[in-house]
């Protein structure tokens, strides 16, 4: 659900980061807020425990240029991932436009998310959301890990877990270092600029 | 008098703002006031309240009143600790009835042509 502010012809979109604690949520938005210029980002905003858990949510503003005379704002938030912080995590998918879902490659997480893609599903579904519609990408962090002694989960896995349904694009990522962060960031924010153009001429023709 | 005011929606998108505030970061703002109007409706909930319809915050020299309006809106009006708590709420009680019926008039107007004026769902 896009919000159009005609007084300043700017567009204004939420991109929700999803998924189990400490898959790299809040990692992505900072190396988001890192590497981007300084005019067209806002501050981040935190909102954590002293263990460097999300508690609520983190917040980053940044702007994408114009298309069609309006300017376009992409919110990025982050939820916190633990499963008993389930209420917060609903509050912060109000009003979303994009889900980026970070699965993380270890294999001890494997369990964890795909019951985190479940609890996605079910709380957009509450929303009136389906999951099959909304702008949606995956990213299986972490493969920075491959050939550590870690045990990490191969990407084919990965897609059979969390996307052989889906069919959504998905990219491999290593959030703390950077790769595939901003190539995650750029697809879900053309989805949702896609979405968000499509919605505005099928609203143009119900005025007329 | 107060010096800013926002009107927000309950998702954290910034409508309205009006105040000589530039050095304020009120898209941050938007989305923290947003999450305490959730986070608080969540509490009255617990309480058996359905829903706490304004909060104030005092500061030593700033103070925030949020105010519910209607179903969608929350107004934020941030004032200096020169003007009195009492006048803001008596002033902001008038404007809220008068946002109401403009808001609500918008969204019924908007729901004759479309699902939701404001938004694109």
């Amino acid at each position: 659900m896009p919000f159009i502010n005609f007084s300043k012809d700017e567009i204004q979109c939420k991109i929700v980061y999803y998924g189990a604690g400490f898959c790299g949520k809040t990692t992505n938005l900072q190396y988001i807020y890192t590497k981007t210029m300084e005019d067209i980002k806002g501050k981040m905003v935190s909102i954590d425990t002293k263990g460097d858990r999300t508690l609520f949510f983190d917040f980053l503003s940044l702007s994408l240029g114009k298309i069609r005379g309006f300017d376009i704002r992409v919110q990025l938030y982050t939820v916190p991932g633990q499963v008993h912080y389930d209420a917060t995590r609903k509050l912060v998918l109000k009003g979303v436009d994009g889900v980026v879902f970070v699965a993380d490659s270890l294999k001890v997480q494997r369990k964890k998310n795909i019951e985190s893609l479940i609890n996605l599903a079910k709380n957009l579904a509450e929303k009136g959301v389906s999951i099959r519609s909304i702008p949606l990408v995956i990213q299986y962090n972490k493969r920075d890990l491959d050939g550590t002694d870690s045990e990490i989960l191969q990407v084919d896995i990965l897609e059979k877990d969390l996307n052989s349904m889906l069919k959504v694009p998905s990219y491999s990522a290593s959030a703390l270092k950077g790769n595939g962060v901003f190539e995650t960031l750029r697809e879900i924010s053309k989805l949702v600029v896609k979405d968000v153009s499509r919605k505005i001429m099928l609203l143009d023709k119900q005025l007329r | 008098m107060a010096h800013s005011v926002l009107l927000i929606d309950r998702s954290g998108q910034l409508i309205a703002h009006h105040g000589n505030t530039p050095e304020l970061d009120i898209v941050s703002l938007s989305a923290l006031t947003a999450a305490n109007f959730g986070a608080t409706a969540e509490i009255a909930r617990i309480l058996g309240e359905e829903e706490f319809t304004l909060l104030f915050h005092k500061g030593k020299n700033e103070n925030v009143y949020f105010s519910a309006v209607g179903e969608h809106v929350i107004m934020v009006t941030l004032f200096d600790d020169q003007t009195s708590l009492g006048l803001i709420r008596l002033q902001i009680n008038k404007i809220i009835d008068e946002l109401s019926t403009i808001l609500l008039s918008i969204f019924e107007k908007g729901r004759s042509k479309s699902s939701d004026p404001l938004r694109l769902s």
